[in-house]
C-alpha cells in the first residue's frame, strides 16, 4: 500500500510538472511534447485506480492518434513563436489569479465541506477475478449500445468534415474525367466530312 | 491511502492549470485547444475516480465516450485551424476578431 | 296627441337647424320668422295639450318613441312623459322663448351674429322641451347636458370679449360638478333598480329605500339618501345653488335675451324641475330632504344680500334669481312640490319680465349696466318703467301680483312644515325665507329707485338718445307683464289646492302640508285679504321704504354704511369668497396638480426618465455591451471562465 501512495505521487508530480509544461513552455512543439508526457502519466494514474481499458485507450488513441495529429499541424503550420508568446508575463498574472481563486473553491469544495463523510479511506478493492476490460464490454454493448452507435456516427462526420473542411481544388490541375472518357462515343471523338476530292496542282 | 479525495484534488489542480492555460496563452489557437485537451483529462479523471469510489462503470463508460467526443473535436478543430491558417496566413488570435458585429 | 308631441320638440330643433346652417341664405328676416315660427307652433300646441290635459280631461301620457339601445336588460330609449306637471313647465318654457325670440329682434338689431343667436335659442328651447318632456333619466340627462352646452354657448355669445370666454367656462366647469353628482344619481338608480324609465324606478321606489349602501368600507348609508343627495348634486349646479351658484352672475356676460330666457326663467329652474319630477324618490328620505331645504336656505338668504351691494343692473337680477331659486329649493325641501313649481312658473314670468326690461333699459343707454350712471329714466321710458314696476312687484310679493301667490304661500308651506322638527333645521329654513322677504324687497327697489327716480346721473350725450326702444321689445315686455301681474289669482287655487299635478307629484301623508293648507283655503280673495295680517307683507314693505329712504331720501347713508362696516361690505363685494375658492383653491389646485403632474410626472418621469430615459438606457448599455463584444474568440473565453468561477462561489460561498 505504501508503495502504491509513493507511486500515486510520483506520477501525479510528474503530471503536473508535465501540464506546467504545456502552459508555459516557450516553443509549440515542446507544449506538445508536455501533453504527451501529461497523457501518459494520467494513463498510469488510471491504471493505478485499476481502469485499465481507459488507461490503454487514452495511450493508444490520445498518444498515438490525436496527439500525433497535433504535432503534425503545429509542424505544418508556420507560427510565430516570438509574437504568440509576447504577452504571456503581461497577462501571467490575471490567469493566474483566477486560477487560485478556482483552485480555492474547488479545494474547499472536496476537503472542508464533506467532513462528515467517511473520508480517505481509499477505494474499495476489487472483487477476485474482476477484469475491467470484460464488466466495460459487458455495459458497453448492452446498456449503453445505442450512445456507441451514436459516438461511432460522430466518429464518421469528425472524418468527413476534417476531409471537406481541409481538401482544395487547386487551379489548374490535370485529372482525368473518368466518366466521361467511359460515355464517350465514336461520333464526338471522330467527324467525318464530305468533300469533293481536290486535283492536285 | 490514496482515495477518492486524492484523484478529485489532482483533477482539480490539473484543471485550475488549463484555465490559467487559456488565459496566459490566450494568443495562440493551437495551445488553447490543448488546454481544452487538458480540461477534458481532468473531467475524465473525476469520472473515473467516482465510478472507481461507487462501484459502478457507468463513469467509466462516460469517459470512453468523452474521449471519443474529445478525439472528433480535436480532429474537426485541427482541420478549422487548418483551413483558417491557409486562408489568413496566421493563426494569431487578435486577428481573428470577424465575430464583432 | 302623439304628433302633437313629436311637433312641439322638433319644431324648434328645425327652426334651429335651420337658422344656424342656412342662417346666410335665408338672412336676418329669415333667421327670425323661421325660428319664431317654430317656437310659436310649440307653444300653441302646448297650450293645446295644457288645455287638453287640464279642460279636455286627457290622462297623462307616457310613451315611447324610439329604442335606442338595450344592453344588458337596460333599455335606453326616448320618450315623452306629458302629464299636468309636463304641460305646464312646456307653457312656460315655450312661452316666455318665444317672447325672448320677438325681444331679440330688437335686442340683436345690431349684431353680426344674428342668426346664429336665434339659431341657439331655439335650440336651447329644443332641449328644454326634451327635458322636460322626458320620461326616462337618460333623456332627462341629454336635455340637461343639452341646455348647459347651449347655456355655454351663449354665455360666451360675444366671444371675443375676455369676461365671456372666462364666464362661460367657469359656467361649464362649476355644471361638470353638479353634473357628476348627477350622473352618479342616475347611476345608482340604474344599479338599484336596472331601469332608467320613470314609471318603473319610481315603482321600486320603496325597495330601494329600504336598502343600504356602503360608499365607504363599513359606514352604511340609506340608498335612497345617497341617490337623492347625487341628484340634488345635479339640481344644485344646473339651479345655481350655493356652493355651485358662482357661475350665474358671471353668466350675465351674455346677452340679456339669453339671461332672461336660461338664466333666470327655464334653464335654472329644470333642477327644480328635475327635484319635483323626483318627487316619489325624495319623498323616501326625509335626510336628503333636509339636505335641500338647507341648501335652499343659504342660497335664498346669503344670495339675496349679495343684491344689495351689486351695481350692475344685470347682476342684481341674477343674484335676486338665485335668491328665488333658493326659495323653490326651500320648498322642495318642505316637500311643497307644487309650492315650488308654482314659484317657478310666476318667477319665470316676472323674472324674464325684470330681465327684458333691465335689457330695455340697457339698449337705450347704449349698453351701459352701471345703475349708479342711470337714474329719472321713468319720463323717457314710461312701458318700461310701468312693466318694471310690474316685474319688481311681482318678485317682492306685493299682494295681489303671481309673486304675492306664490311667495306668500309658498313661505307659509315652509313654516307649517313641522315634520323636520322644530330644530335647527326648521328654524333656518323659516327664518331665512322670511328675512329673505325684506331684502328681496330692499334690493329689487333700490335698483328700481337708483335706475327709473332720483336725478339724472347719466351724461348728456346719452341722455339726448334716451328713448323707448321699439315695439319687438316692448310688446314682450307688456305680454310678460300681464302674466306677471294676474296669473296668481286664477291658477293659485287649482295649481297648489285642486288636485291640478294629480300623480304627477307625489307627496307622502305625513308630509302634504300643501294638503294641509287646503282645509283653510277660502279663495284667492281671501287669502289678498288676509296678507295684511302676516309678517310677509310687512317685511316687503319695511324693505321698499328702506330702499325709498335710503337711496333717494338720503343717498349718503349707504355710502357712510359701506364705510363704518366696511368688513362686512368687503365679505359680501368678495361675494362671500366663494369665487376665491373656486377659482384659487379647486381650479388654482386643480392647475397647481395639473402643472406638477405636467412638469415632474410627464416630463419628467414618464418623458424623461421612462421613455427617453429608457431609449438613453438602452444606448449607454449598448455602447457597453459594444465595448464587451470585442470579437476575439478569448475575450469569449475568459467571461465563460469568469462566469463559472462565479457560480462556483456562489454555490460554495454564498448558498
Amino acid at each position: 500500500m505504501m508503495l502504491h501512495s509513493v507511486l500515486f505521487y510520483v506520477f501525479a508530480l510528474f503530471m503536473l510538472g508535465a501540464a506546467v509544461g504545456v502552459v508555459f513552455s516557450r516553443n509549440p512543439v515542446h507544449s506538445v511534447m508536455f501533453l504527451v508526457l501529461t497523457f501518459f502519466q494520467s494513463a498510469l494514474l488510471w491504471l493505478l485506480a485499476e481502469a485499465e481499458f481507459l488507461a490503454i485507450v487514452l495511450v493508444l488513441v490520445y498518444v498515438g492518434a490525436v496527439m500525433v495529429l497535433f504535432l503534425f499541424v503545429v509542424m505544418m503550420l508556420d507560427v510565430n513563436i516570438e509574437a504568440a508568446k509576447r504577452s504571456i508575463a503581461r497577462y501571467a498574472w490575471v490567469g493566474i489569479s483566477i486560477a487560485l481563486l478556482m483552485a480555492i473553491e474547488l479545494i474547499q469544495l472536496i476537503w472542508l465541506r464533506n467532513q462528515g463523510v467517511a473520508s480517505t479511506g481509499g477505494f474499495a478493492p476489487t472483487p477476485e477475478g474482476y477484469s475491467n476490460t470484460k464488466a466495460l464490454g459487458a455495459v458497453l454493448y448492452t446498456e449503453h449500445v445505442y450512445a456507441f452507435e451514436i459516438a461511432a456516427v460522430i466518429l464518421l462526420l469528425a472524418i468527413i468534415a476534417a476531409i471537406t473542411l481541409t481538401m482544395r481544388k487547386r487551379p489548374g490541375l490535370k485529372v482525368q474525367d473518368i466518366a466521361a472518357q467511359v460515355a464517350v462515343r465514336a461520333k464526338d471523338r471522330v467527324r467525318v466530312v464530305k468533300m469533293a476530292a481536290e486535283k492536285k496542282q | 491511502m490514496i482515495g477518492l479525495e486524492h484523484y478529485l484534488t489532482l483533477a482539480a489542480m490539473l484543471f485550475v492549470l488549463s484555465i490559467a492555460g487559456i488565459i496566459v496563452n490566450r494568443r495562440n489557437l493551437i495551445l488553447i485547444l490543448m488546454c481544452i485537451e487538458l480540461m477534458l483529462l481532468a473531467v475524465n479523471f473525476n469520472f473515473i475516480a467516482f465510478s472507481r469510489y461507487l462501484g459502478d462503470e457507468t463513469g467509466q463508460i462516460f469517459v470512453f465516450f468523452i474521449l471519443t467526443v474529445a478525439a472528433a473535436e480535436a480532429a474537426i478543430g485541427l482541420a478549422i485551424l487548418v483551413v483558417l491558417f491557409r486562408n489568413k496566413r496566421s493563426i494569431a488570435v487578435q486577428e481573428l476578431n470577424s465575430l464583432k458585429g | 296627441m302623439y304628433n302633437y308631441y313629436l311637433t312641439i320638440v322638433l319644431a324648434p330643433l328645425a327652426a334651429a337647424i335651420i337658422a344656424g346652417l342656412a342662417g346666410k341664405k335665408i338672412g336676418r328676416a329669415g333667421a327670425h320668422w323661421v325660428t319664431i315660427v317654430g317656437v310659436g307652433t310649440a307653444c300653441l300646441l302646448s297650450m293645446l295639450v295644457l288645455k287638453n290635459l287640464f279642460w279636455g280631461g286627457a290622462e297623462a301620457e307616457n310613451i315611447s318613441v324610439y329604442t335606442w339601445a338595450v344592453t344588458d336588460g337596460l333599455r335606453m330609449e326616448v320618450g315623452f312623459l306629458v302629464d299636468r306637471l309636463t304641460a305646464l313647465m312646456m307653457c312656460v318654457v315655450t312661452f316666455v322663448s318665444l317672447m325672448v325670440h320677438i325681444y331679440t329682434i330688437g335686442y340683436m338689431r345690431e349684431d353680426p351674429g344674428y342668426q346664429r343667436f336665434f339659431s341657439y335659442i331655439s335650440l336651447f328651447t329644443f332641449a328644454m322641451l326634451m327635458l322636460v318632456m322626458s320620461n326616462n333619466f337618460l333623456q332627462l340627462f341629454f336635455g340637461w347636458e343639452a341646455v348647459g352646452l347651449v347655456s355655454y354657448l351663449l354665455i360666451g355669445f360675444w366671444f371675443k370679449k375676455e369676461t365671456a370666454i372666462f364666464a362661460n367656462l367657469k359656467a361649464f366647469l362649476v355644471n361638470r360638478v353638479g353634473d357628476f353628482g348627477f350622473l352618479l344619481g342616475i347611476a345608482g338608480v340604474v344599479m338599484f333598480t336596472g331601469s332608467l324609465d320613470y314609471a318603473t324606478v319610481f315603482g321600486q321606489a320603496e325597495s330601494i329605500a329600504g336598502q343600504n349602501i356602503e360608499v365607504l368600507q363599513g359606514t352604511p348609508w340609506n340608498a335612497m339618501t345617497v341617490i337623492c343627495i347625487l341628484l340634488f348634486i345635479g339640481a344644485m349646479g344646473k339651479s345655481a345653488q350655493a356652493p355651485l351658484h358662482v357661475w350665474l352672475p358671471d353668466s350675465m356676460e351674455g346677452p340679456t335675451p339669453i339671461s332672461a330666457l336660461i338664466h333666470a326663467a327655464t334653464m335654472v329652474t329644470a333642477g327644480i324641475f328635475m327635484v319635483a319630477r323626483m318627487s316619489p324618490l325624495f319623498e323616501l328620505s326625509t335626510t336628503a330632504l333636509g339636505f335641500v331645504i338647507v341648501i335652499g336656505s343659504i342660497t335664498a338668504f346669503f344670495m339675496g344680500l349679495l343684491g344689495i351691494i351689486q351695481n350692475d343692473i344685470k347682476r342684481v337680477v341674477a343674484y335676486s334669481t338665485l335668491s328665488q331659486l333658493g326659495y323653490m329649493t326651500v320648498a322642495l325641501g318642505a316637500s311643497a312640490y307644487s309650492a315650488a313649481i308654482f314659484h317657478l312658473m310666476t318667477h319665470a314670468f316676472f323674472k324674464a319680465l325684470l330681465f327684458l326690461a333691465a335689457g330695455s333699459v340697457i339698449i337705450a343707454m347704449h349698453h351701459e349696466q352701471d345703475i349708479r350712471k342711470m337714474g329719472g329714466i321713468k319720463k323717457y321710458m314710461p312701458i318700461t318703467y310701468w312693466t318694471s314696476l310690474v316685474g319688481s312687484l311681482a318678485l317682492i310679493g306685493f299682494p295681489g301680483s303671481s309673486g304675492f301667490f306664490s311667495k306668500d304661500l309658498l313661505i307659509e308651506a315652509v313654516r307649517d312644515s313641522h315634520w323636520q322638527g322644530q330644530g335647527a333645521v326648521y328654524w333656518i329654513a323659516y327664518l331665512s325665507v322670511l328675512l329673505g322677504v325684506f331684502i328681496t324687497a330692499l334690493y329689487t327697489f333700490r335698483m328700481f329707485f337708483l335706475v327709473f327716480h332720483g336725478e339724472e346721473r347719466m351724461d348728456a350725450k346719452t341722455k339726448s338718445h334716451l328713448h323707448e326702444p321699439s315695439a319687438v321689445v316692448t310688446v314682450p315686455l307688456i305680454l310678460l307683464a300681464i302674466p306677471s301681474a294676474i296669473i296668481g289669482w286664477f291658477t293659485v287655487g287649482p295649481v297648489l289646492f285642486g288636485d291640478y299635478f294629480g300623480d304627477a307629484i307625489f307627496v307622502s301623508e305625513s308630509k302634504d302640508i300643501i294638503g294641509h293648507m287646503a282645509h283653510a283655503w277660502h279663495g284667492s280673495l281671501a287669502l289678498l285679504t288676509h296678507s295684511v295680517r302676516t309678517p310677509v307683507f310687512w317685511l316687503a314693505t319695511c324693505g321698499v321704504i328702506a330702499a325709498w329712504f335710503l337711496y333717494l331720501k338720503r343717498p349718503d347713508i349707504p355710502e357712510m354704511i359701506k364705510t363704518r362696516l366696511s368688513g362686512i361690505y368687503n365679505v359680501l363685494d368678495r361675494k362671500y369668497y366663494f369665487d376665491d375658492l373656486w377659482i384659487k383653491g379647486f381650479a388654482g389646485g386643480g392647475r397647481a396638480i395639473g402643472q406638477f403632474l405636467w412638469k415632474k410626472g410627464d416630463q419628467m418621469i414618464i418623458d424623461d426618465i421612462l421613455v427617453n430615459g429608457t431609449a438613453r438606457t438602452v444606448v449607454r448599455l449598448a455602447g457597453f455591451v459594444r465595448q464587451i463584444q470585442t470579437g476575439y474568440l478569448y475575450t469569449y473565453a475568459f467571461a465563460m471562465i469568469i462566469g463559472l468561477t462565479a457560480l462556483l462561489g456562489w454555490l460554495i460561498w454564498l448558498r
